[in-house]
């Protein structure tokens, strides 16, 4: 009888427990700062590429069947380490810069042409920014560039976090990126906006590479294209 | 290539515990933890969802549920399913990669002569 009425609920549950996971949809988005890169993936053979956003099996097929190296780090993953979280001495949660960058970025010196940072710095805890480009600069080679997206204010906080995919084209496709429990500050699991920069602030941030250009979209982002 | 039937692979269940190195000229399963070298020239390594290798390995073919921390040779072929955390550089012929799985490192396609390297997900 127990089983006739466990049978009979999950018949109004649908397809009952479902393991499935939900994969979230991918929505495509045309890119000017995707578009230079890709005209220097396709003209130059061998180029060292590091790819910040999650893992994307479309990037490095795009990036190894064009002959190219792919670095893969999930950066913004990495900086939600919960053990990363420390205590100052004014007894204030902090995060622990100086171990994130002792187990992340950890490369030789000008070893990339292209570093693919996506919305990284939308989303990154702020005292982790900085110390991170920073480090990209020294990893970087001279003249190597570098694709950033920053949202306008316009974009409000709730605007969410995308992983990106390489097309053959200029047209990215993104898919919503969902926090794992384990990542996790409260029982939302999507990101937030940390901040909104300004075009001052993002000159700010990358004030030692050598140019930057600002490609403005309809979507409320500003695509960066950073010159080392 | 999901949980082996037993008998097909070699197997180390998941309350094994293995440090050093292990080769061999079978085809092995590890749902357990092995911390050292793994390597199975002619042979493939699946790591089961349990699995947990601090290990370099090289094989013929290698597919990873579980997690695997060092760099993965494999001459032919290897596959990150969606439980798969790699962490280090894989070089192989080919990778395929389902979604959600997380790597962190370098991958190094060595082309098969005259051909591409397929990567598929």
């Amino acid at each position: 009888m127990a089983l006739v009425s466990e049978n009979v609920m999950k018949l109004f549950r649908g397809s009952g427990q479902s393991s499935a996971p939900v994969v979230p949809q991918k929505l495509n988005r045309r890119s000017s700062g995707m578009a230079e890169i890709s005209r220097l993936l396709n003209s130059q053979e061998a180029l060292c590429v590091l790819d910040l956003g999650s893992t994307s099996a479309s990037n490095i097929q795009f990036l190894t069947e064009k002959g190219h190296k792919n670095y893969s780090e999930d950066l913004l993953r990495a900086s939600l380490d919960p053990t990363l979280r420390v205590k100052d001495e004014a007894g204030n949660w902090a995060t622990d810069g100086k171990r994130f960058l002792d187990e992340n970025l950890t490369y030789g010196n000008a070893l990339f042409d292209i570093v693919l940072c996506w919305n990284l710095p939308d989303y990154m805890e702020e005292s982790l920014v900085k110390p991170a480009v920073d480090r990209l600069w020294s990893v970087m080679k001279p003249g190597g560039l570098l694709l950033a997206f920053f949202h306008t204010r316009d974009a409000g906080p709730d605007a969410p976090c995308y992983r990106f995919h390489i097309t053959a084209t200029d047209m990215l496709e993104m898919q919503e990126i969902k926090l794992p429990a384990v990542n996790r500050k409260d029982d939302k699991n999507s990101l937030r906006l940390q901040r909104v920069f300004n075009n001052r602030h993002i000159e700010n941030l990358f004030r030692d590479f050598a140019s930057i250009k600002f490609f403005l979209a309809r979507d409320n982002i500003r695509e960066v294209l950073v010159v080392r | 290539m999901d949980t082996p039937k037993s008998g097909e692979f070699a197997h180390i269940g998941k309350s094994v515990v293995i440090k050093g190195e292990l080769s061999g000229s079978e085809d092995l399963y590890v749902d357990g933890q092995v911390e050292g070298t793994i390597e199975l020239r002619n042979n493939s390594l699946i790591v089961g969802p349990n699995g947990n290798v601090k290990a370099n390995v090289s094989a013929k073919g290698v597919v990873v549920q579980g997690k695997v921390e060092g760099t993965v040779n494999a001459t032919e072929r290897v596959e990150l399913r969606k439980s798969a955390v790699v962490n280090g550089d894989v070089i192989t012929q080919r990778i395929s990669m389902e979604e959600g799985a997380f790597f962190k490192g370098k991958i190094d396609i060595q082309k098969e002569p005259g051909k591409a390297a397929p990567v598929a997900s």
